[in-house]
C-alpha cells in the first residue's frame, strides 16, 4: 500500500494545477469524502518548554434505533428478540427485484428529533448508497443520507455536577452537525471454534437516526452528560427508547488530544461502549493513553479501538483493509424526500398520508426535559440543581410529585429527603426508584411525624433506615417499637436536666461566666441520657434557665 | 468514482502505465471485478475517453440532476407490519445454515495479492 500512498500524494500535489484546466474536477473532489474532518499529522515534536497542558477533544457519533413498528424500507416488524431471521422480508435479504419503500413514521421521528435539537430541517433531502462488503449487509451497500441529510445544524444543551466538590451545576452545549436516516445492519455471531460466523438479519434494515456531534467536548464526564440528556430527550419524544444495553442507542467516540490553540491531534475511534458509565470511562482512559503517548514522543495512530469493560482499557480492534472507499452514489430507486413546512405549502390535491408537515410535528412536541426542569423550579420553588437530579433519575420526578400531593410540608424541606436520603440509599444498592421499599405515602407519614414534633430530625433519619430495612412497616410503627418518639414531658426533661447540671458543676460555672459553647455540651449530655429523644428546643430552654 | 476517472485521465496523458496498475488494483478490490488483462485496460481507457465528453458541456449555474425520478413523489408507507415471517423460505437459499442462522466465513476474506491471483485465475473456470 506504500506505493499507492506515494501516488496519492503526487496526485494531491498535482491537483493544484487542475483548476485552470479542469475546473469541475475540483468540485467533484469535494463531493467524494473518503476521509473525515480530522487530518493525519506527523507525531508531535518534543517541545523544549512545557507550554499548555494537553487536553482531550471528544466528538460523538450516535446511532439511535427508531422506535417504529416496522423497518425503514420494508414492512418487516421491529422487535428486540425473535427467532433468528423471522423478521426478514425479501427486501431485507436483498433478493433481486425488491425495492425500498420508505416508512413515514421514520421520517416523522427524524423530523421530531431534529426539531427537539434545534436543527434546521432540510425540506429536500436525498438518499445515497454507501458500499462495503460484509456478510451482515446483504445488499453490499447501506442506504443512508450522505449528501443532504434530513436535519442539520442543531444544538444540544446539557448539564452536569462539576467543580471541586461536584456540587456546582455546569451548563454546556454541543453542536449537532447533522441527523440522517439510515439502515441498520444484521447481527453477526462469531463462532471461532468452527471458524464460521452466523448471520441473523432481523436487525437488517431497521431505521436508524445517525446523530453527528462536533468535537466540542473535552472529557468522558461531558460526553456522558450529553448522551444522558439526549437519552432523556429521545425517550420524552418517543422516537427512540434509548436503551444502550439493548443496542437501541449506540455511541462511538472520536478522541484526540492537543494543546489549546494548536491544530487537532490524530484521532482514534472508540467502539463497543454499552452504557453511559462505560462511555465516560472509555473516553477518559483513551485521553490519558494518548496524552501518555504524546508526552513519551510516540505517535498516536489513526485507528479503531474497542473498549474492554473488564479491564477498563481500550484495545486496538481487528484492522480494516486500509482506507475504506465507500463509493457513495445516489440511491437510484428513491426520489428526493420532501417534507412540507406547513399546511399552506402543501401542493393541491395531495393525499394527507403522503405529506409530512413540519409544523404539525412541531405542535405535537411533548414536554422536553429542559422545560420539565424549569417547570419544577417554577411550581415548587426548588433549586435548579434539585430539579436536574429529579429529571435525571428515572421515576424520581414522579415520586417527588406524588409525595408533594400527600404532604403539607414545603417542597424545599421535602426535596432533601428525596434527592439525598432516598436517592442515596437507592444508589448505594444500585436500585431504581421503582424498586424503592419506601413508597411516597409512607415517606409522607414520616415527614408528618417530624413536622408535628413527634420525632427529632436525627430520629427521623433513623426511622427512615429502619423503614428501608423492614420494607413495609410504617413510620409510626417503628417509632413506637423503638421508642423513638420525642419526649416533650417537661417534668421528665426537667429532672434529667437537673441531674446533668448537678453532676457537672464546672461546665455550669463556665456557662455562668459567659462561655455559651459549653451549654451545647450540656445539651449533648441530656440527649445522651434520653437517647436523643429529648425535644431539643425544650432542653435548651430548661438548661439556659438552670444555668443563669 | 468520477474523481478516479479524472485522475486516471491525467495520468494516462502524463505518466507511465505502472502507476495506473496500482489504481486498477484498488478498483478491482472495491468492485471485485477482474480487468487486469491488456484488453481490460484498453477497455478501461476507452471508457474514460468516452466519459470525458461530459467536460464538453458547460454546466455552470445549473442544478445537477441526481435521479431520473426527479419529478416523482417519494411514496411514504404506513408503519404497519405486512412482511417477514418467511425464515424457512429464505434459509433454503443458503448453501449452509445452522439453526435458522445463515452461515458465512469468519470476517471478510481479503482478495489475494496480484501475484497469487494470476496463478489462481489460471486454474479457474473463467
Amino acid at each position: 500500500m506504500a506505493a499507492s500512498r506515494v501516488t496519492a500524494n503526487e496526485i494531491f500535489l498535482n491537483i493544484k494545477q487542475i483548476p485552470t484546466r479542469y475546473p469541475k474536477a475540483l468540485c467533484l473532489f469535494r463531493q467524494i469524502s473518503t476521509s473525515r474532518p480530522h487530518y493525519d499529522q506527523q507525531p508531535e515534536p518534543k517541545s523544549k518548554s512545557a507550554s499548555q497542558p494537553l487536553v482531550g477533544v471528544v466528538g460523538l457519533e450516535i446511532h439511535a434505533q427508531i422506535n417504529s413498528n416496522t423497518k425503514l424500507f420494508s414492512g418487516s416488524p421491529v422487535r428486540f428478540s425473535a427467532p433468528p431471521n423471522s423478521l426478514v422480508s425479501f427486501f431485507d435479504a436483498s433478493l433481486p427485484g425488491t425495492l425500498p419503500m420508505l416508512n413515514r413514521r421514520c421520517v416523522e421521528a427524524a423530523v421530531m428529533t431534529g426539531l427537539a435539537l434545534n436543527c434546521t430541517i432540510n425540506k429536500k433531502s436525498y438518499f445515497d448508497r454507501k458500499h462495503y462488503f460484509y456478510a451482515d449487509l446483504p445488499a453490499g451497500y447501506q442506504i443512508t443520507q450522505q449528501r443532504r441529510p434530513i436535519a442539520v445544524d442543531g444544538v444540544l444543551t446539557y448539564s452536569y455536577f462539576g467543580g471541586k466538590k461536584r456540587s456546582q451545576m455546569i451548563r454546556k452545549s454541543v453542536q449537532i452537525k447533522q441527523i440522517q436516516l439510515e439502515q441498520d445492519s444484521g447481527k453477526s455471531l462469531h463462532d471461532d471454534d468452527r471458524s464460521q460466523t452466523l448471520i441473523d438479519l432481523n436487525r437488517a434494515g431497521v431505521g436508524l437516526m445517525e446523530l453527528v456531534m462536533e468535537p466540542d467536548m473535552k472529557s468522558g464526564e461531558e460526553a456522558a452528560a450529553a448522551v444522558r440528556e439526549l437519552q432523556l430527550i429521545l425517550q420524552a419524544l418517543g422516537t427512540c427508547q434509548g436503551n444502550m444495553s439493548e443496542g437501541q442507542l449506540r455511541v462511538d467516540a472520536n478522541v484526540s488530544v492537543h494543546r489549546p490553540g494548536e491544530p487537532l491531534g490524530i484521532r482514534t475511534e472508540v467502539k463497543n461502549i454499552n452504557s453511559i458509565r462505560y462511555l465516560a470511562r472509555a473516553i477518559d482512559y483513551e485521553i490519558l493513553r494518548q496524552i501518555d503517548a504524546v508526552q513519551s514522543g510516540r505517535a498516536v495512530q489513526n485507528e479503531t479501538r474497542a473498549y474492554d469493560s473488564k479491564s477498563g482499557e481500550t484495545v486496538p480492534m481487528r484492522e480494516k483493509e486500509g482506507l475504506q472507499d465507500y463509493r457513495f452514489m445516489p440511491e437510484p430507486n428513491l426520489p428526493a424526500l420532501i417534507v412540507y413546512e406547513d399546511n399552506a405549502s402543501l401542493p393541491t390535491g395531495i393525499d394527507p398520508s403522503q405529506a409530512v408537515v413540519v409544523q404539525k410535528i412541531k405542535d405535537r412536541l411533548p414536554e422536553l426535559p429542559g422545560v420539565k426542569r424549569d417547570r419544577l423550579v417554577q411550581t415548587y420553588g426548588i433549586l435548579p440543581e434539585h430539579s436536574f437530579t429529579l429529571v435525571n433519575e428515572d421515576g424520581l420526578m414522579e415520586y417527588f410529585e406524588t409525595l408533594m400531593k400527600t404532604t403539607q410540608r414545603e417542597p424545599r424541606k421535602v426535596i432533601g429527603w428525596v434527592t439525598n436520603e432516598l436517592l442515596g440509599h437507592l444508589k448505594q444498592r444500585d436500585m431504581s426508584v421503582s424498586q424503592s421499599p419506601i413508597s411516597p405515602a409512607h415517606l409522607a407519614e414520616l415527614l408528618k411525624l417530624q413536622e408535628t414534633g413527634r420525632i427529632s430530625s436525627s430520629a427521623a433519619k433513623q426511622v427512615f433506615q429502619e423503614m428501608w430495612r423492614s420494607g413495609g412497616k410504617t413510620a409510626w410503627q417503628i417509632v413506637q417499637e423503638q421508642e423513638l418518639g420525642l419526649v416533650h414531658d417537661s417534668a421528665q426533661l426537667h429532672s434529667i436536666c437537673q441531674k446533668v447540671v448537678d453532676s457537672h458543676p464546672d461546665e455550669v460555672h463556665a456557662v455562668r461566666n459567659g462561655n455559651k459553647k459549653v451549654l451545647n455540651k450540656l445539651i449533648g449530655l441530656v440527649q445522651k441520657e434520653t437517647k436523643g429523644r429529648a425535644d431539643p428546643v425544650l432542653v435548651k430552654e430548661i438548661l439556659q434557665q438552670m444555668t443563669q | 468514482e468520477w474523481l478516479l476517472v479524472v485522475w486516471l485521465k491525467i495520468y494516462t496523458e502524463n505518466k507511465p502505465h505502472l502507476i495506473i496498475s496500482n489504481l486498477v488494483d484498488k478498483l478491482e478490490r472495491l468492485a471485485l471485478v477482474d480487468f487486469r488483462t491488456k484488453q481490460g485496460l484498453e477497455c478501461l481507457e476507452k471508457a474514460i475517453r468516452f466519459a470525458d465528453q461530459l467536460h464538453v458541456v458547460d454546466t455552470t449555474g445549473i442544478e445537477p440532476m441526481d435521479s431520473v425520478l426527479e419529478d416523482r413523489a417519494l411514496y411514504l408507507r404506513e408503519d404497519t407490519a405486512v412482511d417477514g415471517g418467511c425464515a424457512e423460505e429464505l434459509l433454503k437459499l443458503s448453501r449452509k445454515t445452522v439453526e435458522e442462522y445463515f452461515v458465512v466465513p469468519p470476517g471478510n476474506i481479503p482478495l489475494p495479492k496480484k501475484e497469487e491471483r494470476s496463478s489462481m485465475l489460471k486454474h479457474s473456470e473463467l
